[in-house]
C-alpha cells in the first residue's frame, strides 16, 4: 500500500466508500465541510447516493430512511449540527439502526467558534438525545486512524445495529498526514431485517415505538444487554510507555499526539511518565485504567473541554488513584511546554506525597 | 346530497390484500382498526390499500408512518413498514427511496405532523421533486395528543390551546399546504380531496390511486391532502363531523387539483450502473498503481531530518500551499510528514498559518510550537512567531528591512522583499514559492526531484506551474546571493 498526503476529513469519505457505504446525507458546517464535499464528489461515482439536506434534522432522518432500507449510510457535522441530530440519533438507537456520524468538533456552547475543541464529549459519549441509549464512540488521533476507525465504525454499527460516532477535534479533521488505504472495497450487503421494497422484506418493520410498558421495558433491557456486550468486547485504548509509568497522562484526539511528544521529553529528563489514550470513548476503556492504577501514582487528564473526559476517568479509577487535570478551551491547545511544565511540577510534588502503589499497599497489609 | 343513490357507487366489502388478515394492534379486536367511529383514517387506509392492490405493488411498497393517530399503519398494511419521527416522514422517505429507487415509497402524515413540526421536511422533499407519494390527512387539529391547535385549525375553531377559538391576530391563519406546495416547480401532482360525502370519498379514492400510480410510472412527487373528520376531538357525531368537513372545512380549504403535470412529466431515467468493486480504489484516487512510491527514497536517506516549520502570513498569500508543497515533497522523499493549518473562516485578509513537520522518525505531535524555520510572509506574523523560533534556527522574512525590535542574536535571518522579487518574475502571488525556494536552499533536506513531483501533483494549471518553478529557483538563488554578500562583507 502506498501513502498519500490527505486531510483527515477527506480520508473519512474514502474509507467509508471502501467500507461499503453507499449513501451520504449532510449539511455544511466548518470544520467538517470537506467530508460533505468529498462525499458529493465520490459517492455518485461509486454508485451511491449523495444529498445535501435542508438541515441536520433532515439529514439524520434521511440516514434513518437509508439505514431502514439496509444501506450503509453516514453523515458528518460539528457540534451545532450534532445538537440538531440528537432526536434522530435517539430514534435510530431505539429502532436499532446502524449508521456512522462524524463529529468534527468546534468551539461552543452556542455558535461558539470554528476552532478545535473537544467539548462535544458529553453530548456524543453520554447520548445527547432522549431515552435509555448509548452510541459507540471512536476517537481518532491521526489521519490514518480517521481512515481505519471509519472502517471499524461501519463494522461495529452493523454488528451492534447502533449508531457509531467518530469524534474528532477540528485539528484531526483539518490536518494532512500520509495515509494508506486497503486496496479492496467491501461489497455492500443488505441485512435481512431491512425494509427494502422486496417480497422477502415485506412485513419487516422498523420502529422505536413500544406502547406496552412491559414491551418498552423489555426493549430497554435488550438494549442494555447489547451495550454490556459492547463494553466487554469493544473497549480500545493505546498505551504509550504506560506500563509501569508513575504518572499516566490521559487524552484523546490531538491531545493524545501532544501527550506522546511530552512523554518523550519528560522521560528523557528521567520522569517515569506514559500515555493512556482512549480510542473508544464509549465503551470507555476502564480496564486499562484499573490495570495501570496498580503501578501508577497519579493520572493526569488533559483535554480541550471543561472536564468532560475527566468524569469518565474518575469513574474508571473509582478513587483508586488521584486525578490531576489540565485543560484549554475556546480553540486553544494545551501546548507542549505547558503540559511538560505541569508534568515536571507534578513529578516533584508527587515523589513524596502520593501514597505508594496498590501492590506495595497489599504487601504492607500482608505484613501486618 | 339527498339525490345520491347507493347504486351510483361501486361498493366493495372485500378487504384489500394489502391489509393484514388480522390486525394485531389489539388482542380483542383483530378485525377492527383502533380508530374512533367516524374517523377518516380508516377510509383513507382502505383507499390506499386498494390502490396498492390494483397496481400490484404490495411487495415493492414501503410505507413511512407518522406520529399521531395513524402511527400504527404497520398493524394494518402488509407491506414494508418504517415508522418515522414526528414530522420527519418526508426525510425518511427520501432516504429510503434514493437508495431503493425500485420500491414504491408512500409517506402518510397528519396535519400537525406535516404542516407544523415537519413543515421544512415536506417543503424540501416537494421542492426536490422526490419520487415519493405523500398522503396528508388534514383534520384541522392535533387529535392524538388531545385536541390542541394545528397550523390548519380554522379561524374561530376552539381547541385546548385556543380555548377562545383561533384568533388570526395572535395565531395567524390556517396554513394552505396544497396551495403552498403548488407554488414549487418540482411537484407533479397535488390535489385536495375530502371525506365530506360519498361523492367526495369516491374522488378521494381516485386521487390517491393516481398519486401512487404516478410513482409507479416514475413521474415524481405527488401529494394528496385529505380533509378528514375527527368526531371525537370535534365533539360531534360521526355524521355531523362528516358534514362539517363538507360544509365548514371546505370553505377554508377548497377542494381541487392544484398541480397536475402527469401528462408532460418525463419518467425518471434509470440509475447509472454501479461500478465494479475493483474499480472503487481507482475512483477514489487511492489505487496503489496511481500513486508515487516513496519507499525507495526512504531507504536511500542517510542523515537524520527533523524540520519543524511554521508558515504565517495574510490569508490569500498562499501560506497553506507553501506548507503543502513542502509536506508533499517530504512524503515523496520518504520522510514522515504532517501539515496542520490554523484554519479560519473563508475570508481574505485574515491571518493564516500552518505547521509543517518533516522527520525521519514517526511524528508524535503535528503541532509546531518551537519551529526551527519560520517563514513570515508579513510583519504581524514575524512579530507573533519570532520569539518562538528555536535558537540556531532560521527566520525567512518577507520585507526590505527587518524590524529592529525583532532582531535576535541566536537565530539566522534571511530578510528580503520577496513579494517584489515575485512581481519581477511576473506575478506577486508567487511570493510563497520564492520563499519556499529559499527555505529549501537553506535546509537542503529535499532533493529537487521530490519538489518537482510535489509541485506537479499540487499545481494543475501549466501557467502557474511554470511560474512556480521559476519562483522556486529564484528563491534558491536569492539565498545563495545573500550568502555570497555575507562572505564579501566578512
Amino acid at each position: 500500500m502506498h501513502k498519500q498526503l490527505m486531510k483527515g476529513n477527506e480520508a473519512i469519505v474514502r474509507s467509508a466508500i471502501l467500507s461499503g457505504c453507499r449513501a451520504f446525507y449532510g449539511y455544511p458546517i466548518t470544520p467538517a465541510s470537506e467530508i460533505t464535499e468529498a462525499a458529493a464528489l465520490y459517492m455518485p461515482q461509486a454508485g451511491g447516493v449523495f444529498l445535501q439536506a435542508e438541515s441536520e434534522v433532515a439529514s439524520i432522518n434521511m440516514l434513518y430512511g437509508a439505514a431502514s432500507a439496509g444501506v450503509r449510510v453516514m453523515t458528518a457535522s460539528s457540534g451545532p449540527g450534532i445538537s440538531l441530530m440528537q432526536e434522530g440519533i435517539s430514534y435510530m438507537a431505539g429502532a436499532e439502526l446502524p449508521c456512522v456520524i462524524a463529529d468534527i468538533t468546534r468551539g461552543g456552547p452556542g455558535l461558539g467558534n470554528i476552532a478545535a475543541e473537544q467539548s462535544d464529549y458529553h453530548q456524543v459519549v453520554k447520548g445527547g438525545g432522549h431515552g435509555n441509549y448509548r452510541t459507540i464512540v471512536l476517537a481518532p488521533h491521526s489521519v490514518q486512524e480517521m481512515a481505519d476507525l471509519t472502517a471499524l465504525a461501519f463494522e461495529l454499527a452493523d454488528k451492534y445495529r447502533n449508531p457509531v460516532v467518530l469524534l474528532a477535534d477540528g485539528f484531526i479533521g483539518q490536518m494532512m498526514e500520509p495515509v494508506e488505504f486497503p486496496q479492496r472495497a467491501i461489497e455492500p450487503r443488505q441485512p435481512e431485517w431491512a425494509v427494502a421494497g422486496t417480497a422477502e422484506t415485506r412485513g419487516n418493520l422498523i420502529t422505536s415505538l413500544h406502547m406496552d410498558i412491559n414491551d418498552m421495558e423489555q426493549h430497554n433491557r435488550a438494549l442494555e444487554a447489547k451495550y454490556r456486550s459492547a463494553e466487554r468486547h469493544e473497549a480500545r485504548a493505546e498505551e504509550w510507555y504506560a506500563e509501569g509509568a508513575e504518572i499516566v497522562l490521559v487524552g484523546y484526539g490531538i491531545v493524545g499526539r501532544i501527550l506522546k511528544a511530552v512523554t518523550a521529553d519528560a522521560r528523557a529528563s528521567g520522569i517515569n511518565v506514559g500515555v493512556l489514550r482512549p480510542i473508544t470513548l464509549y465503551p470507555f476503556p476502564s480496564f486499562n485504567f484499573q490495570r495501570l492504577a496498580k503501578r501508577a501514582r497519579v493520572f493526569v487528564v488533559v483535554e480541550m473541554s471543561n472536564g468532560q473526559l475527566l468524569e469518565d476517568v474518575r469513574l474508571a479509577l473509582n478513587g483508586a488513584r488521584p486525578v490531576e487535570f489540565l485543560n484549554r478551551m475556546g480553540g486553544n491547545v494545551p501546548s507542549h511546554d505547558e503540559v511538560l511544565a505541569f508534568v515536571r511540577e507534578l513529578a516533584q510534588r508527587t515523589s513524596s506525597t502520593i501514597r505508594p502503589s496498590m501492590e506495595q499497599e497489599e504487601e504492607r497489609v500482608a505484613h501486618v | 346530497m339527498s339525490n345520491e343513490l347507493i347504486s351510483d357507487y361501486e361498493v366493495s366489502h372485500a378487504k384489500p390484500k394489502a391489509f393484514y388478515e388480522r390486525y394485531a394492534r389489539k388482542e380483542e379486536l383483530q378485525h377492527q382498526t383502533h380508530f374512533c367511529p367516524g374517523c377518516g383514517h380508516g377510509n383513507v387506509h382502505k383507499m390506499l390499500a386498494k390502490a396498492i392492490d390494483e397496481l400490484g405493488i404490495q411487495d415493492k411498497t414501503i410505507l413511512v408512518g407518522p406520529v399521531g393517530c395513524s402511527v400504527f399503519t404497520y398493524y394494518y398494511f402488509d407491506v414494508g413498514n418504517v415508522q418515522a419521527a414526528h414530522g420527519r416522514a418526508p426525510a425518511v422517505a427520501t432516504g429510503v427511496k434514493r437508495s431503493r429507487p425500485e420500491s414504491i415509497v408512500i409517506g402518510y402524515q397528519g396535519d400537525g405532523d406535516l404542516s407544523a413540526i415537519g413543515s421544512a421536511e415536506i417543503l424540501h422533499a416537494a421542492n426536490r421533486g422526490e419520487h415519493i407519494t405523500v398522503i396528508f390527512v388534514n383534520n384541522a387539529i392535533y387529535s392524538m395528543t388531545g385536541g390542541q391547535a394545528a397550523p390548519t385549525t380554522l379561524i374561530g375553531q376552539k381547541s385546548t390551546t385556543t380555548p377562545g377559538g383561533r384568533n388570526a391576530a395572535t395565531e395567524g391563519y390556517p396554513l394552505h399546504v396544497s396551495e403552498l406546495l403548488a407554488t414549487l416547480e418540482a411537484p407533479v401532482y397535488i390535489e385536495r380531496v375530502g371525506l365530506g360525502d360519498n361523492k367526495q370519498i369516491a374522488q378521494a379514492s381516485r386521487a390517491i390511486r393516481r398519486a401512487v400510480e404516478n410513482q409507479v410510472r416514475g413521474l415524481g412527487f405527488s401529494l394528496i391532502e385529505v380533509l378528514s373528520p375527527c368526531p371525537t376531538i370535534w365533539k360531534m357525531s360521526p355524521v355531523e363531523a362528516q358534514h362539517w368537513v363538507r360544509d365548514v372545512m371546505e370553505k377554508t380549504f377548497p377542494l381541487g387539483v392544484f398541480r397536475d403535470r402527469t401528462r408532460e412529466a418525463q419518467p425518471r431515467p434509470l440509475p447509472e450502473p454501479e461500478p465494479a468493486l475493483d474499480q472503487i480504489p481507482r475512483i477514489l484516487g487511492i489505487a496503489d498503481k496511481d500513486l508515487p512510491d516513496g519507499s525507495s527514497a526512504k531507504n536511500a536517506r542517510a542523515e537524520e531530518v527533523d524540520l519543524r516549520v511554521r508558515v504565517a502570513g495574510f490569508g490569500g498569500q498562499g501560506v497553506l500551499l507553501l506548507g503543502e508543497v513542502l509536506a508533499e515533497a517530504g512524503l515523496d522523499a520518504g520522510l514522515e510528514v504532517s501539515w496542520l493549518p490554523s484554519y479560519g473562516p473563508e475570508m481574505r485578509s485574515g491571518t493564516s498559518n500552518c505547521h509543517v513537520r518533516l522527520s525521519s522518525q514517526t511524528i508524535d505531535s503535528p503541532l509546531v510550537t518551537i519551529p526551527n524555520v519560520l517563514v513570515a510572509m508579513n510583519e504581524p506574523s514575524l512579530r507573533k512567531f519570532d520569539v518562538s523560533v528555536r535558537p540556531g534556527g532560521w527566520v525567512i522574512y518577507n520585507g526590505d528591512t527587518f524590524p529592529e525590535d525583532c532582531v535576535r542574536e541566536d537565530v539566522h535571518v534571511l530578510a528580503l522583499p520577496f513579494t517584489q522579487m515575485a512581481d519581477e518574475l511576473g506575478d506577486a502571488r508567487a511570493c510563497n514559492m520564492v520563499m519556499l525556494g529559499a527555505l529549501l536552499e537553506i535546509t537542503g533536506v529535499l532533493p529537487q526531484a521530490n519538489i518537482d513531483a510535489a509541485l506537479h501533483r499540487l499545481v494543475k494549471h501549466s501557467k502557474w506551474l511554470e511560474l512556480d518553478e521559476r519562483a522556486l529557483a529564484r528563491g534558491r538563488e536569492l539565498y545563495r546571493e545573500s550568502m555570497q554578500e555575507l562572505a564579501y562583507e566578512s
